[in-house]
């Protein structure tokens, strides 16, 4: 590595920023792939591996991917759980590398709902 | 690609002796097995404070906090949270008196009520990588200070951020340094900048911790007050009994010097600035200024007497500004965020001067009889009763508080009816004890001031240079008449003579070490008296712990012969046969406590 400048050092930093921002807590988008042995099955892995890659791409730091148990709906599977801030979040069904890639795109980075992947919006209610 | 889920791993001295580093690479293993290589990445950061619970790991994003980890829990772990995403509730912290395991750091109020400024990336990046630093705006301050600032106008920012020397003295930073750069300038020679992390205080480690979390906060500290003074040289004083501090000193200095943040021409600027690192050899006088630096220069590590202080002549003979770890990392924030920023936390009004206050945070290492010891970082004004009782989740086995001991041997105890003080230098200094460099050891109902006094006495008599007689003589002195009081052969008159004594101490002693050695016996006399009136007078110790002044009986009534003593005793004081009342002879009896802490039905009673 070569001797830092002032201005090396700030590109460095925002280089950087992202994969602590992770560790920090501070995202303006949760999407939680649901990673049950039925997700798993129905190809969870590769839909998670294809919307990391997209992510990774575009240079986006602040999406937070993260797992969570099988959602309760087996044969729709895999599905994800997108949470943009301030959002209701929506649940998307029968995704494939490409749909992930999609929704990134339109509902994570656009704010537009992808209708036509959608199961609906909204949380179950829990306690 | 980039990770989605970072699992930190403590790496801070605690949580190794518990066998985190082992956990980490378990933990790795079972990922790569799960081939989830690319995707969750094991980071090892410092200490993260909750060392009663150790060792701990964090899972981000999620904030999930996990406690007492074991290899054997690892395939769980990763299975379950990191690969299915459901966190795993058996492995969570159970708050003391809680119902069930919380989840997320933010529920913990052991985390939930600190505030980390100094601490800010502890748990966070891997102090062994620089640019986890940079990325968390490491370094920025120091572009700030060689891009944008003159050296006088750090030195004006240091001044009224009302920063005071984390060290135990609470001298402000802005006028140390001001004095030093003066002294530099009128002479014509070179200034020299000094990191005091010679921490020996029993039951302190902020300072260690401080170095594993965070070293290049430090360092950056050091070049910037480096810049403001005007040095082209400094030194970290370390002691050799912290090699995984020292360890991570070192590699940071490589990568600072590596790109360019040390060595000559930082940051492409003309500013040349270089760090080496001494160690000490563990002597606890060494924390002190003048012997500091005389073994720095290789002499013999004995204080000299101030009347000429170390910003004017210092280590060999030149003008040296010595601050201590916490104070040095403390300077980043202040540069990068504004004095102002700093201010806004803490107490008194600093803006016309710093004496006047005690602002931003201060760490404390949190010890003794709490449920949660560890590594904290407040506010200056929290009281006393917010960190024992809300931070340190209270007393164990819901025994009572007795007294708090604060800022080491040469600090005091304050007794229940100090709990609401809200802690600064002033305050604590006004009490009878003071902040020192941030040892907290709580002490219980079951716990003999007049031994606390002795304990700290013992361990100063022993670190003592010799080189004045008070202190040396002074010391020996208060031993023998504390060992003879907690031994039941106190007479009337030692209270006096030990209070005469403390006096003489504070006024003749040549250094802070022994002008502030009686403060253990004072404080305690000042809160404690009626303890060591029931040593003397009655030849009792209250809290049962003096071991001539107590034995130990079975209670035939209550005791039924259930053996477990007999098994606790090593020295075979306790006989019978089972299912009938047990005895115990006195003459084998080393009184070391086995029996009652074995026994189930309260039948052991000591007297």
């Amino acid at each position: 590595m070569p001797r830092l400048t002032i201005d090396d050092l700030k590109k460095l930093r925002d280089q950087r920023a992202g994969a602590i921002a992770l560790r920090a807590g501070s995202a303006r988008a949760r999407v939680t792939i649901h990673m049950g042995t039925c997700g798993i099955a129905a190809g969870a892995r590769e839909v998670m591996a294809a919307l990391l890659k997209a992510i990774e791409d575009q240079g986006v730091t602040d999406v937070v991917v993260t797992t969570s148990g099988c959602a309760g709906l087996c044969s729709r599977e895999p599905m994800a759980t997108v949470e943009v801030r301030a959002q209701a979040p929506v649940k998307y069904v029968n995704l494939t590398p490409e749909r992930i890639v999609q929704v990134f795109q339109r509902h994570v980075l656009g704010g537009e709902v992808v209708t036509d992947a959608a199961l609906a919006a909204g949380c179950e209610t829990t306690g | 690609m980039a990770c989605r889920s970072h699992v930190l791993v403590c790496a801070g001295t605690g949580c190794v002796s518990c066998g985190s580093f082992e956990l980490g690479t378990a933990i790795e293993a079972e990922i790569a097995r799960r081939d989830l290589a690319g995707e969750v990445q094991v980071v090892r950061t410092g200490c993260q404070g909750f060392c009663a619970e150790g060792p701990v790991l964090i899972v981000q994003p999620d904030e999930v906090f996990y406690c007492g980890m074991k290899a054997s829990d690892v395939p769980t772990l990763v299975e379950e949270h990191l690969l299915k995403g459901r966190p795993v509730r058996k492995l969570m912290y159970t708050p003391p008196a809680a119902p069930a395991p919380v989840p997320t750091l933010s529920q913990i109020p052991f985390f939930a009520k600190q505030k980390l400024v100094v601490l800010r990336n502890r748990g966070l990046i891997d102090p062994e990588r620089i640019e986890d630093y940079i990325a968390r705006d490491g370094y920025a301050a120091l572009a700030k200070a060689l891009g944008e600032m003159t050296p006088e106008q750090i030195l004006t920012e240091i001044k009224l951020s009302g920063l005071r020397g984390r060290g135990g003295g609470g001298f402000p930073a802005g006028i140390k340094w001001a004095t030093c750069r003066q002294a530099a300038i009128h002479r014509g020679v070179e200034p020299i900048v000094v990191c005091n992390a010679d921490e020996g205080d029993p039951g302190a480690f902020m300072d260690r911790s401080i170095i594993e979390s965070d070293p290049h906060a430090v360092i950056e500290g050091m070049v910037i007050g480096a810049r403001a003074i005007g040095a082209k040289q400094g030194f970290v004083y370390i002691r050799h009994e912290y090699p995984i501090a020292r360890e991570r000193l070192t590699k940071a200095l490589e990568q600072a010097r590596e790109y360019g943040l040390l060595g000559r021409g930082i940051l492409g600027t003309r500013f040349d600035f270089d760090i080496s690192v001494v160690q000490g050899a563990g002597a606890f006088v060494c924390g002190e200024s003048t012997a500091l630096m005389a073994s720095l220069e290789g002499k013999v590590g004995e204080p000299r007497a101030k009347y000429i202080h170390t910003v004017e002549y210092g280590y060999k003979n030149l003008p040296t500004n010595l601050n201590n770890v916490e104070t040095w990392a403390n300077v980043p924030l202040i540069i990068h965020r504004g004095a102002a920023w700093f201010t806004s936390m803490g107490t008194g009004d600093v803006s016309e001067n710093p004496w006047n206050g005690s602002s931003g945070t201060k760490v404390f290492s949190l010890v003794g009889k709490v449920n949660n010891t560890g590594l904290i970082e407040v506010p200056m004004g929290i009281t006393l009763r917010e960190i024992i009782f809300d931070i340190g989740g209270g007393i164990p086995r819901g025994r009572a508080f007795k007294a708090v001991q604060t800022g080491g041997p040469s600090g005091g105890c304050l007794p229940a009816s100090h709990l609401d003080m809200p802690v600064d230098f002033d305050s604590l200094t006004a009490a009878g004890s003071m902040m020192g460099s941030g040892g907290m050891i709580v002490m219980d109902d079951q716990t003999c001031m007049v031994d606390v006094a002795r304990y700290f006495i013992a361990f100063l008599t022993e670190e003592s240079c010799g080189k004045c007689i008070p202190c040396r003589e002074g010391l020996r002195c208060s031993l023998d008449v504390l060992t003879r009081i907690s031994e039941g052969k106190g007479e009337a008159g030692d209270i006096e003579l030990l209070e005469e004594m403390g006096g003489v101490m504070q006024d003749a002693c040549l250094c802070a070490l022994g002008s502030s050695a009686p403060n253990p016996v004072i404080s305690t006399l000042r809160y404690f008296r009626e303890e060591y009136d029931a040593h003397v007078r009655d030849h009792r110790c209250p809290a049962g712990v003096c071991k001539a002044l107590i034995h130990y009986e079975i209670d035939q009534a209550k005791c039924d012969g259930c053996h477990a003593c007999v098994t606790a005793c090593s020295t075979g004081a306790i006989t019978g046969q089972v299912k009938y009342p047990h005895l115990l002879n006195q003459d084998l009896c080393i009184k070391c406590g086995a029996c009652i802490d074995a026994c189930k039905r309260e039948a052991v009673l000591r007297a």
